[in-house]
């Protein structure tokens, strides 16, 4: 049960969001600065940005909700969702971009406190091609996505374990963005499994 | 010098500000609303929720200058400030504002650290959703702060007198309007 009264039925950050419309306004726009929109980084790459903090955070909706939005702009196959679980395990042993690479591990060390990220970090990232304002955006969206997921799990939200119904926020999300968006309407995948909020 | 280009004579989180005009936009709205919105929490205790979360993610700039504005908006009251990063219970505080601060400590340490136990010590000690809901955010939303002050290595001057004027600023005009970071060629904000 969350530590506050929240909306029922809405998994995660929504419920936080609902109830707080003047915090989620600016909260929205600077998510949608940060992972969509014209940039050197797909958008997917972003996604996975804030996919492995999450997943090193430990927060389970957070990044359920990211590596789906990765995964479908990827395409959404099988494939690209198992790209993302490798991601989180192990991305170093993935098929992804050394310049990629460079940049999770900037975001890992931010992860752990922003004094963890070194000279030898940025190098490494720029030696591979990362540009100043890649870097700057991989250690704000490291940043942000420790502010997400402490929202998210210092609330004690309800975050349900099901895949499809971050398969349904991962498609929407992908195509949608996260502005002008109705967070309070009810998830098709969350009537179809009939989840309950446990009381 | 920062881990990238920022112009130089910025301290802390106004480099990095000063190069990403559309993702400050949203910053500077978001602790606006957080910490000088309409809201039963003051203005200086949300300051002080700011500054308690930065000192304990040991961000120098960010704890010197929301402590500056927690203290103005205080009328000056620096040695409160310290006492309270220092060690809580025992200063001059509310018994709701310590409970408050409580939990912005778990939340720095890590969302899931927050327990029901530290929740319902706030609820008795006065603390409404609201106050909880905002308590929280706040204190994320400097875990995202220091780390980007923090994590791009920016400029953050030694002296905390070099945070007053900052302090005065924040406490009297907020976040959204002074635009520090387009100020970088007529009015550089001074070391010291």
């Amino acid at each position: 049960m969350p530590h506050i009264q929240l909306p029922e039925g809405l998994p995660g950050i929504r419920g936080p969001m609902v109830f707080s419309p003047e915090t989620t306004r600016p909260l929205c726009d600077l998510v949608q600065v940060l992972l969509t929109g014209p940039h050197t980084l797909t958008p997917a790459e972003r996604e996975m940005i804030a996919t492995y903090v999450s997943s090193q955070n430990d927060c389970i909706y957070c990044q359920s909700c990211h590596g789906s939005t990765a995964a479908q702009h990827l395409g959404g196959s099988d494939a690209d969702y198992e790209l993302i679980a490798q991601i989180k395990q192990n991305y170093q042993a993935t098929p992804i971009s050394a310049k990629m690479k460079a940049l999770l591990a900037i975001a890992g060390n931010v992860q752990k406190g922003g004094k963890h990220v070194t000279p030898e970090d940025i190098n490494r990232a720029r030696q591979v091609g990362a540009t100043d304002k890649e870097i700057h955006d991989t250690v704000l969206i490291a940043a942000a996505f420790c502010m997400f997921n402490r929202y998210v799990d210092g609330l004690a939200t309800w975050q349900p374990r099901d895949p499809e119904i971050y398969r349904e926020i991962g498609k929407q999300t992908s195509q949608l963005g996260y502005v002008g968006r109705d967070y309070k309407k009810p998830l098709q995948a969350i009537a179809d499994a009939q989840v309950k909020v446990e009381a | 010098m920062a881990h990238i280009k920022v112009p130089e004579n910025l301290p802390g989180i106004l480099g990095p500000m000063a190069i990403s005009p559309e993702s400050t936009k949203a910053l500077r709205e978001l602790v606006e609303v957080l910490l000088r919105g309409p809201n039963t929490l003051t203005p200086a205790e949300r300051e002080m929720i700011a500054t308690y979360a930065s000192s304990q993610n040991d961000c120098r700039f960010c704890q010197l200058s929301h402590g500056a504005a927690a203290a103005e908006h205080l009328g000056g009251n620096y040695e409160l400030i310290d006492r309270i990063k220092q060690n809580f219970d025992t200063a001059e505080i509310s018994e709701k504002l310590k409970a408050l601060l409580a939990i912005a400590g778990k939340v720095q340490k890590g969302g899931k650290h927050v327990t029901g136990e530290d929740v319902e010590r706030a609820r008795q000690r006065g603390a409404t959703d609201k106050e909880i809901h905002d308590t929280v955010l706040i204190a994320a939303a400097f875990s995202m702060f220091n780390r980007y002050v923090d994590g791009l290595g920016t400029w953050q001057p030694t002296d905390p007198k070099a945070y007053r004027e900052m302090g005065k600023t924040m406490a009297e005009v907020g976040y959204v309007r002074p635009n520090w970071e387009e100020k970088t060629s007529d009015q550089p904000v001074e070391a010291a």
